[in-house]
């Protein structure tokens, strides 16, 4: 039987941890993640299957629904993606396949993309060197698309405010991580 | 240039791609009995209007939806901007 170990998408056995001058950046393997996009005609009842799971109401253009233990952003008209911890939601899209049935299409997520928080005061200033957005004006709850050295990514401001999630593609996560940390050396 | 998305705002015209004349939704019916020459139309002649155009943008580094752009081809100046699938849906494609 082969002995396989999972590694995390920077390669290493153990998230990798940057700080500097009082901001983290931190990889986090912890999240499980599926898309949710609502089928043609459906979008009432996949947006009322959402908010019932978020025990609130699905996202609006933006925005994040920050809850436990599923959460939610909103990622284009009729389409979201859910997170939750992987130690207890490994199985999420098919969870959500049970509940959503055929209102909305789900796909797994989570190993197509590489998740980092970054912690700490100092954060604007590092976002304002790596994307073209208005980060002194996104409240905790916010998310939105954005490029980071020509890579896609969602930022989402959390609660505190000093903590941003910034989702990219697994496939480049070595070099979204090279850019943030640069970035952090050279605006902290 | 501002694009002014109708769900996100006010966004840079550097996150979207740029595809062409918005009657390109309206793909012709294959059956029709002129369906050839209906397609040589729908594919090469295009309007060059000096003056307002409507026309289809991608937000490619944003929500990734696609957009029916009303641009003055002279000053640039963008004076309406609809959801294509909208656009489409109600059918006024061109």
């Amino acid at each position: 039987m082969h002995d396989l170990a999972p590694l995390h998408a920077l390669g290493g056995a153990e998230a990798r941890i940057d700080t500097v001058a009082g901001v983290t950046l931190t990889e986090n393997m912890g999240l499980a993640l599926a898309s949710v996009s609502a089928r043609k005609g459906q979008e009432t009842a996949c947006r009322a299957h959402l908010g019932e799971l978020l025990e609130g109401s699905a996202p609006e253009p933006g925005k994040t629904v920050l809850h436990d233990p599923e959460a939610s952003f909103w990622m284009a008209p009729d389409q979201w993606m859910v997170g939750a911890p992987f130690g207890t939601h490994e199985d999420l899209a098919a969870q959500l396949k049970a509940r959503f049935c055929e209102t909305a299409s789900i796909t797994e997520q989570t190993d197509a993309w590489v998740c980092f928080d970054m912690r700490g005061d100092g954060i604007e200033a590092v976002m304002q060197l790596c994307a073209n957005i208005d980060i002194e004006r996104m409240q905790t709850g916010d998310a939105v698309r954005t490029v980071i050295h020509y890579m896609g990514v969602y930022v989402l401001r959390r609660d505190p405010a000093n903590w941003l999630r910034i989702l990219g593609s697994r496939s480049s996560a070595g070099s979204l991580h090279h850019a943030l940390v640069t970035a952090m050396k050279a605006a902290l | 240039m501002i694009i002014n998305h109708p769900i996100l705002g006010p966004r840079d015209s550097s996150e979207f791609v740029y595809l062409g004349d918005a009657t390109l939704l309206k793909r012709p019916d294959w059956q029709a009995e002129d369906a050839a020459e209906q397609f040589y139309d729908y594919l090469h002649t295009r309007d060059n209007p000096a003056g307002l155009h409507r026309e289809l943008w991608y937000h490619e580094q944003g929500d990734r939806s696609w957009l029916v752009v009303t641009r003055d081809t002279v000053t640039h100046e963008i004076t309406k901007v609809e959801l294509a699938r909208d656009v489409a849906r109600t059918g006024g494609s061109a």
